[in-house]
């Protein structure tokens, strides 16, 4: 009887394999050392290009003819080559990834370390460097070592003012920053079938945050209808019962909003401990919480109210800033005063587009805190986007309103 | 690079790698601009101890973004090996596809003293007494002794 992993990879945790990759995808961070390096390997061989996806998202439009140039030379390649590309304004590659690309049972290596994202559709889904990955280019294929796996199981239902982000960071928090370090997180149990496949996406994508090689769920009639909707036919993965290094059990209906303080992802008060502190800014989006049921969360919060703080809100893709245009939730941000960016990674990585000031505080809704990430001197906090659309009408952290 | 000698630079657990070098600096394909900014967020004086040193780090080195300007950046700072309890594993892989030797071990730092390795017979030496290391697979010792998984793939090409 297998994990999940061990029947995708085709073999017993422990065992080194090489597998063929159905999908690999590089930023515009990373893209720009692979095809350096691929070019070292003295490679004009390229494995399938139909296979090899090129986004444009960490810091999108370039920040500076530096980064411009630099830009200018991946994006040639990458039309010139026929690798997929999605430029500026296409959104987070982990976003588009989760559109319809990705699908059960396929082996995705991303040169991004949240590439555990897509883990969520039942895929084997994990992150590389740019050495890896101009491999990769070359051969169409990486070796890897079959995880252990940690299950973590799931009762209830979230309640009250919880989310996904609250439960994300809470079982970050129970494993600590290197708990899941080269494991595989599996999500099971009846409280599952309580999670939409946007919910799924966030608790895989902060997989990595305990060290882990990906987070999956096993696609079942929710992964099959969302993907539907995306135009692909899929089947539902049946679990098997197996052996799981580790056992972790999370009842949803205990979860409370949280609220990860600096420096580290896996430190968490309540949110009504920390109520009342003042911030500098609210930042909304990211792989994490940037998707459009996010969006359409906050935007029902601030909806004919003001934001007390600067409040920055980057889309996730284009698909969800094109689906807030529509249904009207975008005029509602904006009214609300909230600034919008072009879809993609906005200031989570710390290079543009609202970076902090030298002690700045931010509450976020991205995956990760680390010391001057978002800017020198500046604070991360981490939440969910309810707690965040509450504190930005007040301008410190506040409790969620409870629905 | 499977054997080697240098001086212990210790760091604490859990040292990510956007302290190893900062996302602001990644935008360049001058690597000594990597070199000149190596650790800066975390101790400007660290640095300046790079050259032949062998970093031994606490748990889960590396965490954090993939970036492999990160691994980069200690190689060309003069780092010959970097040793620690457990790593990140995009780190490891980095570390090891580069030619930077990651070595699994649980050791005691004291700050300058001599330390020696071989992977190959899967030790490490700090003031006379010899610690066994976590093996490599064989391929990640082949890409290894190649001096990466470039200079691996070119003798194959
Ligand atoms: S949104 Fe942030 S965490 Fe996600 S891929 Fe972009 S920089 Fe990385």
């Amino acid at each position: 009887m297998s994990t999940l992993s061990e029947r995708i990879l085709g073999a017993p945790h422990g065992n080194y394999v090489d597998r063929k990759v159905d999908r690999a995808y590089v930023c515009d961070g990373t893209g720009m050392l692979t095809l350096e390096t691929w070019k070292r390997m003295g490679a004009a061989r390229l494995s399938d290009a139909s296979r090899l996806h090129v986004f444009f998202d960490h810091i999108v439009p370039a920040n500076n003819s530096t980064t411009a140039t630099l830009q200018h030379e991946l994006r040639e390649f990458a039309c010139n080559s026929s690798l997929t590309l999605s430029d500026i304004g296409g959104g987070i590659c982990h976003q588009v990834m989760s559109e319809g690309i990705v699908l059960p049972g396929e082996v995705v290596v991303g040169a991004d370390s949240h590439s555990c994202t897509s883990g969520a559709f039942g895929a084997f889904s994990t992150g590389v460097g740019a050495t890896d990955m101009a491999a990769i280019w070359l051969t169409g294929e990486t070796w890897f070592r079959v995880p252990d796996s940690i299950a973590i199981h799931l009762s209830g239902s979230l309640r009250g003012g919880a989310e996904a982000k609250d439960l994300a960071l809470s079982y970050v928090n129970r494993l600590w920053m290197d708990g899941g370090t080269y494991c595989a997180l599996e999500f099971i149990g009846e409280g599952v079938k309580t999670l939409q496949m946007d919910e799924r996406l966030t608790l895989c994508n902060m997989a990595v945050e305990t060290g882990a090689k990906t987070g999956m769920f096993y696609a079942d009639d929710i992964t099959v209808q969302y993907l539907a909707a995306k135009g692909q036919t899929v089947r539902p993965q049946v679990p098997e019962t197996c052996t799981y290094i580790r056992n972790l059990e999370l009842d949803l209906g205990d979860i409370v909003p949280v609220v990860a303080v600096p420096h580290r992802v896996d430190t968490i008060k309540p949110v009504q401990d920390l109520a009342g502190l003042p911030l500098d800014q609210v930042f909304v989006g990211t792989c994490t919480n940037g998707r459009y049921s996010d969006l359409v969360r906050f935007a029902k919060i601030v909806k004919g109210r003001k934001v007390a703080v600067r409040t920055i809100i980057v889309p996730a893709s284009r698909q969800v800033l094109s689906e807030a245009v529509r249904t009207g939730i975008l005029a509602d941000l904006v009214d609300a005063g909230c600034t919008i960016g072009t879809p993609g990674c906005g200031p989570c990585l710390g290079a543009h587009m609202g970076v902090l000031g030298e002690g700045e505080v931010c509450l976020s809704t991205a995956n990760r805190n680390f010391r001057n990430r978002m800017g020198v001197g500046g604070e991360i906090y981490l939440s969910s986007v309810a707690t965040a659309a509450a504190s930005s009408l007040t301008g410190e952290i506040t409790e969620p309103e409870v629905a | 690079m499977m054997q080697g000698i240098g001086h212990a630079v210790c760091l604490g657990q859990d040292i990510d790698t956007d302290l190893v070098i900062a996302g602001r600096y990644l935008r360049t394909k001058d690597h000594s601009q990597w070199v000149a900014h190596v650790f800066e967020d975390l101790d400007t004086s660290i640095a300046p101890r790079l050259k032949g040193a062998v970093i031994v780090a606490g748990k889960n080195f590396g965490c954090g973004s993939s970036r492999e300007q990160a691994a980069i950046a200690l190689r060309e700072a003069g780092v010959v090996a970097v040793i620690a309890p457990t790593f990140a594993r995009i780190f490891f892989r980095n570390a090891i596809n580069i030619g930077l030797p990651a070595i699994e071990c649980n050791i005691t730092c004291t700050e300058g003293q001599k330390i020696r390795f071989n992977l190959a017979d899967g030790w490490v030496e700090a003031e006379g007494k010899q610690y066994p290391i976590r093996p490599l697979s064989p391929r990640m010792q082949e890409i290894l002794a190649a001096g990466g998984l470039v200079n691996y793939w070119k003798a194959r090409s």
